[in-house]
């Protein structure tokens, strides 16, 4: 009910004239006093003056932006540490909160309903999805409420309003660095080794972040103009997060044609996905299917493993599948995601720039 | 400096009147059998016209629903007009009373990320940060979260903030209400220096001796509508006080100032 009665954007003009004039006597000669002659915004214009509600062009306002990066970096310092201020354990939820998602996918999915099958190493694989899902769900969530959420620093300051998503999107981007601490610790314990591949994680995170970015001031824009996005949202994110390959492969799905697999497969969420692990698990770059000559005995005899009967090693037969989408073209799916993202969400955000105060 | 050229803001208020917001009806909005006859217009400014200039301090007087709050909001930027236009020389500053900055952040962090905000570097925010904390009086609450202060400590310390630095416009509404006597006088001397860099100060307050003491112009609106405004802040205050019904002011025939300290200054 209040939700539904607030103000919203100044509408088309009408009843001027019915409403009945000021009752208190005016005085014509008070009122014009002071006024230069001729049209008034000719005199502003005069003088120099511009527009209260106009946005600033596209580079002034990049300018603007990146002057206040020390604004934004200290933003999202604040905000995450008075984010877990008034619980007990603190900051200790940053990781307690992933680690506790993944054990439930992993009683859901894992044990009950099997999807762990043919993976090897799949806690591993399962923290990955579930971590790097986890930082551009988060982000977006954010994201949309930030404009409202900071309606009174709008109101009271100018400074460019990209600052508060981009703010919010780093808050994430802090967390995801401490959940990659504790991935370290399982992906080790679990039993793959470091390799120098996992210097990889510093472009695909750099990359990842982009992308949440550009998504990020979309979706912030549309969180503040309309009421009911943030109760969709999280319905679109799950869905999301189910056709990506956060808790399965997309390898071992048998049902879905080739195409639609490689479509799952190129989506941003499940390319961040697929290029981290091959980053971090040796176990899934040697399974990773299309690494390996094509070998449809060996391919069908890994969609048929069962844990019971066939050695472990029949696990890594995947690699002898057929690629779902050519592997050599990822990072430049992940690369041109980033960049139509930010593009996208950028010119979206900024056309708006001049009315995010009204609320 | 700020030009005021022929404004009109209209507010779409939603879910207003006999629509009372139940999914029922929501549905039948969405299946297009009923048009969205719970937007209601609300006209608030209709069609004002004026010219501030650089040192002026306007104040602007006026009953609840006036539309007071809505012009500074308009000259801020924050509401885009539906007819004509607010210009004014770069940035505008808009102090709420409600305007809290980060309430759950401390007094300290607010002030740091209030000037990093207004672009200053960290250097600058550093070296303004003990004076804003001395302004604003906030003293050793300073490191408590914003959300435990009073609403006198919450707007001295944003105003603090916000007059940190030189605005080429800078709106007051009401900010300075919940402060004591000895932050108005700290106030009011920031408000003139301010006024002498340069910049232009925008008051609104119910508080009419507040006005006169520190506005050289005042805009009386009704209605949305510019009643009177001038230079002759006293004579336009106490127009205005006979138009309401007040008592009037007993004032001293030279100075033109109150005489009678017992007149209630709020109407």
């Amino acid at each position: 009910m209040t939700d539904d009665r607030r103000l919203s954007a100044p509408g088309r003009l009408s009843h001027a004239d019915d409403l009945p004039e000021p009752e208190a006597g005016g005085d014509a000669g008070v009122a014009t006093a002071m006024m230069p002659a001729g049209s008034l915004a000719e005199f502003a214009f005069e003088h120099g003056l511009r527009p209260s509600a106009a946005r600033p062009p596209v580079l002034a306002y990049l300018r603007q932006l990146w002057h206040r990066w020390n604004f934004i970096i200290a933003f999202a310092t604040a905000r995450n540490i008075a984010m877990y201020t008034e619980a007990r354990l603190g900051q200790l939820w940053q990781v307690l909160t992933p680690l506790f998602n993944v054990a439930v996918y992993y009683l859901i999915f894992g044990v009950l309903l099997d999807t762990s099958r043919g993976i090897p190493h799949f806690i591993s694989f399962l923290v990955i999805g579930v971590f790097v899902f986890n930082f551009t769900q988060r982000a977006f969530i954010s994201t949309s409420k930030v404009i409202t959420e900071s309606l009174p620093l709008i109101r009271a300051l100018q400074f460019p309003r990209a600052s508060l998503p981009l703010a919010y999107v780093m808050i994430e981007l802090q967390q995801m660095f401490l959940s990659m601490l504790v991935l370290f610790v399982i992906i080790l314990v679990v039993g793959d080794p470091v390799t120098w591949y996992w210097l990889l994680i510093i472009p695909i995170l750099l990359l990842q972040t982009i992308f949440n970015v550009g998504v990020g001031l979309l979706v912030a824009r549309l969180g503040s103009q309309v009421n009911d996005f943030s109760q969709l949202l999280p319905f679109l994110l799950r869905t999301w997060m189910y056709l990506s390959g956060v808790m399965f492969s997309i390898a071992t799905l048998t049902q879905v044609p080739a195409r639609a697999k490689a479509i799952l497969q190129l989506n941003p969420a499940a390319l961040y996905i697929t290029l981290m692990r091959n980053a971090l698990l040796l176990s899934q770059r040697l399974s990773f299917p299309g690494t390996k000559a094509g070998n449809a005995v060996r391919c069908a005899r890994w969609h048929h493993y069962s844990p019971k009967k066939d050695p472990a090693s029949v696990m890594y037969d995947s690699a002898y599948c057929p690629a779902t989408a050519n592997p050599a073209h990822y990072w430049y799916y992940a690369v041109g995601w980033a960049v139509l993202a930010l593009a996208v969400g950028f010119f979206f955000f900024w056309r708006a720039e001049a009315k995010y105060g009204r609320g | 400096m700020v030009v005021v050229d022929d404004l009109h803001i209209v507010y779409r208020v939603y879910g207003a009147g006999g629509d009372r917001g139940t999914a029922a009806t929501a549905l039948l909005r969405i299946l297009g059998r009923k048009t969205r006859g719970s937007i209601r217009e609300v006209h608030a400014i209709r069609g004002m016209s004026f010219v501030a200039y650089k040192g002026d301090a306007v104040g602007v007087i006026g009953r609840n629903g006036s539309g007071k709050s809505t012009l500074l909001r308009a000259i801020a930027g924050l509401l885009p007009p539906e007819h004509g236009n607010v210009y004014s020389t770069g940035e505008a500053s808009l102090l709420g009373v409600n305007a809290a900055l980060l309430e759950d952040l401390t007094g300290e962090r607010n002030v740091i990320l209030g000037c990093l905000a207004m672009g200053m570097t960290k250097q600058e925010a550093r070296e303004k940060y003990q004076s804003i904390v001395d302004f604003s009086g906030v003293g050793e609450f300073i490191d408590l979260p914003m959300k435990t202060y009073s609403s006198g400590m919450g707007s001295r310390l944003r105003f603090a903030i916000a007059a940190s630095k030189s605005h080429d416009v800078l709106l007051v509404d009401e900010a300075l209400a919940t402060g004591d006597a000895e932050f108005r006088v700290k106030s009011h001397a920031r408000i003139e220096e301010l006024r002498h860099q340069a910049g232009t100060v925008f008051l609104v307050a119910h508080n009419l001796e507040e006005v006169e003491q520190t506005c050289n112009r005042v805009i009386w609106m009704e209605r949305g509508k510019m009643v009177m405004q001038g230079e002759d802040v006293i004579g336009i205050i106490d127009r205005y006080i006979a138009a309401s019904g007040g008592k009037p002011v007993v004032r001293d025939p030279v100075t033109g100032r109150r005489v009678d300290d017992r007149v209630p200054a709020k109407t």
